[in-house]
Order: C-alpha cells, then sequence, then structure tokens
C-alpha cells in the first residue's frame, strides 16, 4: 500500500493504496467520485476524461499514485456555486447528450479542446474529441454544443 | 406536443450524477468469470484450489454447484414453430463450451482485483473441437456446433405470396445478386451490469440490472431461483445505451448475481468489461444472401425470390426474430409482385446474435436496395425513378403484403406517403443536380458518387405497455411506465404527453421508467416501441384521470363536467375562469381521511365539511385518490418510413472513402418532441456509417475474436461521423390514439444499403458485399480492371 494525497474537486484526499490502482478506480471507488465513469479497458473510449492539474487525461490510463500531489477535477467539480460551466449548458440546450454516459468525459474534453483553441472550426472540434467516444448522438450535437460553448465562454471571458 | 422541449434528464447526467449500474453498491462484492479460450471444446477438468488460497475470494463456482432450476438451461424466449433445433447455454458451462467468451467459473470476492486475480488462478483443461465459423461454413454442414443439429441448421422458414416460379418465368428480365453482409455489435458505452441486494429477513431480492426489460428479468430471475414474484423487485438504473442487447434476458449474469447474493448473504455486483462485452454478450447482421428479380421493361416488379443464411452465433436465446424481421421488411416501400422468401437459421461457434438496432433491417434494405439498383443499372434508367415505379401509393393503404411479421400479426403498413418522401429526399440532396457536380468534380480529378436507399420500419409492436398517473395533493404528478429508457428522453416525452393530455404545467410531471415497484405489467424497450407504447399507455392513463378529475370538481362547483377545463393545474368554468379550483384540491377531494397529516388534508377529513350521509365516503365504482391506469395494446405494429440519400468521394489512388454528405427524410408520423427525434436519426446513422465503413467481428477460423477491443475494432469517431442533414414528413398513424409511430431504430437501418449505392456509383462496378474498407474497394478495382470482378457481379439470366 503506498499513501497519496490528492486534490479532487478542490478537496485534498488522502489515502493508503495499492500501487497497481488504476486512477479512474481510486476516484470512483475510493474517493466515491461515481460521476466519472469507464467505457472500455484500453484506453480508447474517453468515459473517464478528468483534468490533472488542468489538462485533460484519461484516468484509466494512469495509476493513482501517479496523481499523487496533483490536483484532479472530475465532472462534479465543474459548477460553481450551482451554476453550471458553459459546456455543460451548451451540451444541454444543444441535446448533445442521450443516455449521458459518454457525456462527462465528452464535456471534460471539449472544455480542454476550446481552452488550447477558442474558437474551433468544426473540422477541429472533431479532430479535437477523437479520443471520446459516444454510441448514442452521432456527435451532430455535440460538435454543434462544444462550437456553441466556445462563442459563450469567449464571450465570457471579453466580459470580465 | 410537436415541442422542442429540453430534456429533463440532463441535468443530473450533465454533473455526473446520472446513476449507472456499477455507480451502485459501493463496498459490495464483485463478481468476475473464467470464460471459455476456445471456440469450440469439452471441459475435462476444472481445478480452483490454487484460486482459494487468496485472500479476500468468497465463493468460486462451477456448474456442479448450481442447484435446480440454475442449473438447467437458459430459456428460450420467443419460441417459434419453425425454430426445430432451439439451443441455449446454461448459466455456467456445463460440459462443452460453444464460443469463446462462455462463462466456465465465477468467482466472488471482495473487490474486482482480488476476483480478477482469483480467475487468473484457475485451470480449466479442455479437449478442442472443430469450430464452426463465418456463415459458409456453416452452410456446408461437416461441421457441427451441436451434435444433435444437423446441417447446423436452427429454424427453417420459408414464406411465399402469389406464385413467384410462374411469375418469374414470365418476366422480361430477371437478374440473380449474391449479395454479403458482416457481423457488427450494439457496444453500448455502458456495458451489462447486475447488482443483487438479498434481504435475508424479509426473504427477498432487489436487483439491480442494466436491461432493457426490467419485468421481464424479474420473472425469469424469479423462476431460476424458485422466489414468489411478490419477493423479486427489478430496478433498472440509468442505462449507458442498449441498442439491443440489453433485451436478452436473463443473461447467466442476471441469474447468478442474485444466486449468489443469497448464498452468501452479502451484496453482489458484476459490471462488464470492455473485452468481456465483445466475447460474451451478443453480435448482430451476419448473413449471406441470394436475391433473384423479375422486372418488366420498366423496371416494375414482378417477381422476387430470396434466399438467405443467417448467421444467429452458438445459441438461439432470443429466437429468429432477426432473420423474420430481415425475411417481411425487406420489402420496404415496394409492391414485390410475387413474393417468395426461405431462410436459413445456422449455428455457429461464435457469440450469440440477437437484435441490434435495426435489428435485421438493414440486411433487409440492403438486399433490395442492391436489387433496385441492379435493375436501374440493368434497364438504363434513374435509380430514383425506378424506385418510384415500385413504391406502395398513398390512396393504397393500409397495404397487406399477405406476410406474418414479428410479433405473429399480418405485415400491414397503415400509413405513408412514399412519393413525398422522395420528393423531399431528391429536393434536399439536389438528385437532378448531381450529374453536373460529378462532371465538375471529374474534371478537378475527383470520384465522387450519389447513393439512395429507402426503408420501412414495422415499430412499436405490442403485446402492450402500461402507464400509471397519479395527482399528489401537493399538484406533484407521478407517471409510472413499466419499459425501461437508455438514452431515449422517455423522461422528457412522457412528462410532454401527460402535461398535454391533463392539462398540468411540464415541470409538474416526473416519469419513472423500468421500477417494477411502480409498474408491474410491461414488456420492455425494444423494436422503436417506447413512444409508440408507453406514449399512448400514459395518454390513456392521464385521460382516465382527467375524467375523475372532472368528475369530482363538477360536483364540488356544481357544474356538470362537460362545462370544464383544465389548464395550468386548474379546473375551471369554461368561459368564467374564476370559477374554478385547483387540481391539487382536487386531489385531496379524492382521498377522504380519517387522519390529517398537514394542512391540506385536513379538507379531506371526517369532520371537515359537509358530505351526503346517505353515501359511502368511496363510491361504490370508485376508488380513492387521483389516479388512474390504463393499458395501450394496438392490434398490430405501426409502419414508419424513410429515405437516405449520400454523395461519397473516393480517392482514385489510395481507394480511402469519405462521405461527403448525408441526408435523411423520415417519416414517423406525430412527432413529440422533434429534438429528440432528430437526436435519434443522427445516432442511427452514425452506428449505420460504422457499420458501413468501419466495424466488423474479426474472428479468424478457430473461432477467436482477434479485435475483441476499441484499440481494434473501428467504432466511429467525431471525426468518422459526417454532418447529417435531416428532413421530416409526418404522416399520422391512424392506428394509436396519438398518431406516432417509432423512431428509434430509423437512422441505421438504409446506411449500408446507402453508401454501397453511392460506392457503386463512383466506381462503375456492382458492390456485393458489406462493410467495406479502402483495401477491399481498392482490391475490387484491381479485380475489375483485371475484369475478375469478385464476389459475383450481376449475371443476367441467360434465358
Ligand atoms: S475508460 Fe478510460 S478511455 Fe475508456
Ligand atoms: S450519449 Fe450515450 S454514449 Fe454518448
Amino acid at each position: 500500500m503506498t499513501r497519496i494525497t490528492v486534490s479532487v474537486d478542490g478537496v485534498s484526499c488522502t489515502d493508503e493504496v495499492e500501487p497497481r490502482m488504476l486512477l479512474v478506480h481510486y476516484l470512483r471507488e475510493t474517493v466515491g467520485k461515481v460521476g466519472t465513469v469507464i467505457g472500455c479497458d484500453t484506453s480508447n473510449c474517453g468515459a473517464c476524461t478528468v483534468h490533472l492539474d488542468g489538462r485533460s487525461v484519461k484516468s484509466c490510463n494512469m495509476l493513482a499514485v501517479q496523481a499523487d500531489g496533483h490536483e484532479v477535477t472530475t465532472i462534479e467539480g465543474l459548477a460553481k456555486d450551482g451554476r453550471l460551466h458553459p459546456m455543460q449548458v451548451a451540451f444541454h440546450e444543444n441535446h448533445a447528450l442521450q443516455c449521458g454516459y459518454c457525456t462527462p468525459g465528452m464535456i471534460m474534453q471539449a472544455i480542454d479542446l476550446v481552452g488550447q483553441n477558442p474558437s474551433p472550426t468544426e473540422d477541429e472540434i472533431r479532430h479535437g474529441m477523437e479520443g471520446n467516444l459516444c454510441r448514442c448522438t452521432g456527435y451532430h450535437n455535440i460538435v454543434k454544443a462544444v462550437a456553441a460553448a466556445a462563442g459563450a465562454m469567449s464571450s465570457e471571458r471579453s466580459d470580465s | 406536443m410537436g415541442e422542442k422541449v429540453q430534456r429533463r434528464e440532463d441535468p443530473r447526467l450533465l454533473t455526473g450524477n446520472g446513476r449507472y449500474l456499477d455507480d451502485l453498491g459501493r463496498g459490495a462484492l464483485q463478481a468476475a468469470f473464467v470464460r471459455s479460450p476456445h471456440a469450440h471444446a469439452r471441459i475435462v477438468d476444472i481445478d480452483i484450489a490454487d484460486a482459494w488460497e487468496l485472500d479476500g475470494v468468497e465463493a468460486i463456482y462451477t456448474w456442479e454447484d448450481l442447484p435446480g432450476r440454475v442449473a438447467e438451461p437458459l430459456p428460450v424466449l420467443i419460441p417459434h414453430p419453425a425454430m426445430t433445433h432451439a439451443r441455449t447455454g446454461y448459466c455456467l458451462a456445463r460440459d462443452e463450451v460453444n464460443h469463446v467468451g462462455e462463462a466456465v467459473v465465477m468467482v466472488v470476492a471482495r473487490d474486482r482485483y482480488v476476483a480478477e486475480d482469483a480467475c487468473a488462478r484457475i485451470t480449466v483443461q479442455y479437449d478442442t473441437l472443430p469450430a464452426v465459423v463465418g456463415v459458409a461454413r456453416a452452410r456446408d454442414g461437416d461441421r457441427l456446433v451441436h451434435d444433435d443439429v444437423p446441417g447446423n441448421v436452427a429454424a427453417n422458414l420459408r414464406q411465399e405470396v402469389g406464385d413467384v416460379d410462374t411469375a418469374m418465368a414470365a418476366a422480361p428480365h430477371t437478374l440473380t445478386l449474391e449479395l454479403a453482409i458482416e457481423r457488427s455489435a450494439c457496444m453500448p458505452m455502458e456495458g451489462k451490469g447486475v447488482f443483487a441486494r438479498w434481504d435475508a429477513d424479509d426473504g427477498s431480492l432487489r436487483l439491480y440490472s442494466s436491461t432493457q426489460t426490467s419485468t421481464g428479468v424479474r420473472a425469469a430471475v424469479a423462476a431460476k431461483l424458485e422466489l414468489p414474484l411478490a419477493k423479486v423487485e427489478v430496478v433498472t438504473p440509468d442505462v449507458g445505451g442498449g441498442f439491443g442487447v440489453k433485451i436478452v434476458h436473463p443473461w447467466p449474469e442476471e441469474v447468478l448475481v442474485p444466486w449468489a447474493a443469497r448464498n452468501l448473504g452479502r451484496d453482489v455486483k458484476w459490471t462488464e468489461d470492455r473485452r468481456e462485452h465483445f466475447v460474451s454478450s451478443a453480435h448482430e447482421r451476419g448473413q449471406l444472401q441470394e436475391v433473384t428479380v423479375g422486372f418488366d421493361d420498366d423496371g416494375r416488379l414482378l417477381a422476387l425470390d430470396v434466399h438467405f443464411w443467417h448467421d444467429n452465433g452458438a445459441y438461439t436465446p432470443y429466437g429468429i426474430i432477426v432473420p423474420i424481421i430481415t425475411a417481411t421488411q425487406l420489402l420496404g416501400p415496394y409492391k414485390p409482385g410475387a413474393y417468395r422468401v426461405e431462410f436459413w437459421s445456422l449455428y455457429t461457434n461464435t457469440v450469440l446474435v440477437t437484435p441490434y438496432r435495426g435489428a435485421g433491417r438493414p440486411q433487409g434494405c440492403y438486399a433490395m436496395e442492391r436489387t433496385m439498383d441492379a435493375i436501374a443499372e440493368h434497364r438504363g434508367l434513374d435509380r430514383a425513378e425506378v424506385r418510384s415505379r415500385n413504391f406502395i401509393q398513398p390512396d393504397e393503404m393500409p397495404w397487406d403484403h399477405g406476410l406474418m411479421f414479428q410479433d405473429g400479426r399480418p405485415l400491414k403498413y397503415d400509413s405513408g406517403d412514399f412519393p413525398a418522401s422522395l420528393a423531399k429526399l431528391k429536393a434536399l440532396v439536389g438528385w437532378d443536380d448531381f450529374a453536373a457536380y460529378r462532371e465538375q468534380a471529374a474534371r478537378e480529378g475527383r470520384r465522387v458518387g450519389l447513393g439512395i436507399g429507402c426503408y420501412v420500419e414495422g415499430t412499436g409492436v405490442g403485446p402492450y405497455e402500461g402507464g400509471h398517473v397519479q395527482v399528489e395533493t401537493s399538484g406533484r404528478v407521478n407517471v409510472a411506465t413499466g419499459l425501461t429508457t437508455q438514452g431515449q428522453g422517455h423522461q422528457t416525452i412522457l412528462a410532454q404527453i401527460v402535461a398535454d393530455e391533463l392539462g398540468v404545467p411540464f415541470d409538474d410531471v416526473h416519469v419513472t421508467t423500468g421500477d417494477t415497484r411502480r409498474m408491474a405489467y410491461a414488456v420492455g424497450t425494444f423494436a422503436s416501441r417506447g413512444a409508440v407504447m408507453s406514449g399512448n399507455a400514459v395518454a390513456l392513463a392521464a385521460r382516465v384521470v382527467r375524467a375523475k378529475a372532472l368528475r369530482i370538481a363538477a360536483e364540488a362547483l356544481e357544474v356538470s363536467p362537460d362545462d370544464l377545463d383544465i389548464a395550468d393545474g386548474v379546473v375551471s368554468v369554461k368561459g368564467a375562469p374564476g370559477t374554478s379550483i385547483a387540481l391539487k384540491t382536487v386531489a385531496v377531494m379524492s382521498n377522504p381521511l380519517r387522519y390529517a397529516f398537514d394542512a391540506s388534508a385536513a379538507a379531506a377529513t371526517q369532520f371537515a365539511g359537509t358530505f351526503d350521509p346517505d353515501t359511502p365516503p368511496v363510491g361504490d365504482d370508485d376508488e380513492p385518490g387521483l389516479e388512474g391506469q390504463d393499458f395501450y395494446s394496438p392490434t398490430q405494429a405501426t409502419f414508419a418510413n424513410g429515405m437516405h440519400a449520400a454523395v461519397v468521394e473516393t480517392d482514385p489512388v489510395t481507394a480511402e472513402i469519405r462521405i461527403l454528405r448525408y441526408c435523411v427524410v423520415h417519416d414517423c408520423g406525430v412527432m413529440v418532441n422533434p429534438m429528440i427525434v432528430e437526436g435519434q436519426v443522427h445516432g442511427g446513422v452514425a452506428q449505420g456509417v460504422g457499420g458501413a465503413l468501419y466495424e466488423r467481428m474479426v474472428y479468424d477460423e478457430g473461432g477467436q475474436l482477434l479485435n475483441a477491443s476499441f484499440m481494434d475494432f473501428l467504432m466511429p469517431y467525431a471525426s468518422e461521423v459526417p454532418h447529417i442533414e435531416t428532413d421530416h414528413l409526418e404522416t399520422p398513424s391512424p392506428l394509436n390514439p396519438l398518431g406516432i409511430k417509432g423512431a428509434g431504430e430509423a437512422g441505421t437501418i438504409p446506411v449500408s444499403a446507402v453508401i454501397a449505392s453511392a460506392i457503386e456509383d463512383a466506381e462503375g462496378f456492382p458492390i456485393r458485399s458489406m462493410p467495406i474498407s479502402p483495401a477491399e474497394l481498392w482490391e475490387l478495382r484491381r479485380r475489375h480492371a483485371a475484369s475478375d470482378p469478385h464476389p459475383v457481379p450481376v449475371q443476367e439470366d441467360p434465358r
């Protein structure tokens, strides 16, 4: 067992973990953040995407011990003071989710994408979301939502 | 109704507050399985001693440990007289395994890590047997999957309308097409999963399953575990997609997990991982087809004779629903002349085959639409024109094909306007301008093609669904229906329907699906039936409640119920809105009380006011409470339809295939929520594109699935799915109160046909096998250039 301290959604967590434990299992089973889900066993689907120190990572592709001393943000930590993140709002308004299983990962990846490229084209969105699978929506409305959120996020920045 | 209302389920799903199966039961024991590494083998010995050494192992089970009915084969869910050789597996393999992935040993442990470690320490000795892989091999019949099933034939079914032999002999032209279509799979992002909680004191079981039918699972598990139905409840949590695979039940794990929970007196959970989903759930689509068609100079069908061989995998728990649907829905919007169809459903040593979105229709549509293109090519006619000449006309509805559909009832189309749909599609894609575009592209050195595909989909099959509507004294309206939901937005659309029918604000309506505690009678979510069946059921239930509310309010206001209306949760006299009573007050009045639990309830207690001392508080024909229940049970399916067109570009050098445009015209009758319908179409098209260009199950000769992961199975990402252009037609169904038809599967059905049509148009030689990869297209080009086209091209009958 190894002792790790990770900040998860702004709360510091110190736990003893097996060295082989994946970060996603740590989040789900030890910390109880079941909002981050698992869709594959080969790091291809992106359902488990979270932010590590502000950048997106697939949490099934990391060991919990590798997150020691780092800051993790999950889908559960996005809304601030009960206000949804613009990406969450855009997914809702554009019907960019059906079963919702891919949605946490999609949103975390999309926020990172827009962080890197504040006004992506449709093509850039499609390629930027390439690591995330959705079996329900056909991506059509996800692409629309990311574009809409990019717009909202840039006007939010210029407002402030 | 009819509005693009934002979804009710989104807020929880957007914030990580959805609760899928694996999110439940924190701290429960976890199960893992040793699964067969062989496609066909006899089990010689199982050694579990080493696994018991591990700390944290709670139980290890083989077939020998299973009691009573748990040890018997799993049920044949949908028996059919033609299925003379139905075979199902056991919860844990008994003596023989018939596909890679079949469960052999179950381990229950402290957590999944320990359970997997224990599985790795279990040794199973097998005597391998020759494997039957692929339809052609199964059809040869020289190797058998099940010793007692000759020729590997589970079922052979033939239907004929008219005299095909005579009509074919008289036809001026005939063609024969040999076609192939490969396997794919539903691949919901969430796999299957089961969580069982046994209450030893109460002798009862609560089971959570990621299923498409909670009532089905409940009945099956109660039967297997020999428990009274009253002691089993099944709850479906949020489900991360289904697409058909989760309608099969009980999966072995759905029996074993609750059985283990009862045995151990502990909560037990199993969550399927992705590899397990590939090798131990279900696939679909694999068929070989042979179509012979007779037609006149104008391309009109005179006779259609279809044979096909359907790969049903190792077992047939879901019967022959898929090939029956292929056989009947193949006809699409056309009048076939005389029609004969015969299929053989064949065993192979591969994962079993059960419905996947479209459920046999994509194969049928593919056969018919390839045939339409071949006729057009043969007669030198426009492909859309050939289709249009064969359409069933709107004034010919209802149209009875004279065949039996998958629900055992006549294949009778209720409504549809195929010429109007085609006109819309041609306008949307710019059909008539395409020749100019092609020439322009050719000048730029680009190769483009236009494809088309039409389909009809029988949706909303019975037997029934129910709705329960209850108005609480707070004004909250609770709605329950028994079928489950996997992303279709039922909590939104059913609330829209009830809000409309009852006259209450949408926000007051709360919908529960797939919970046997709330609705014990239900069938399930499949066959695009959610909106049709439960939509109409909740509408009927809401009408019951409305009538009761009007009756009670009429007595209170001393007017006739006919003079009353309900809007915004208030019952008022038409034309005199001042004379009114809130629906929540009616709810109070509907339930005469002895005890007041709050101020509003006090109004219904026995000393609260005047009443007629000569009548009982609850009338003879009445029941307490402002609630009602009703069931919708149609005589037959309602038939939706649609037409798709695609423009593709094929790289002249690399044979890479790109979809430039994808257009959909869709008619599912009255739309409850057009936003949700479009979403269903988008998702369906994406799965169709996967099946047409990327996805296949790569089995080697020995029955190993070589691409059992998202690394190797090429499910499309956003970068592979085209932008989708849609248009709608709303031809109401005359069969149900709301006039709606199903929409769930439609988008998937014609995609392989459309893409094949477009590639054929771009390349100028026939496409007879789907899916198609750039490497395969490149090979076809090479063969065609060497005039050795393969697979077999269109053959003109020598007569
Ligand atoms: S679960 Fe992490 S990428 Fe699939
Ligand atoms: S919404 Fe279901 S997988 Fe994306």
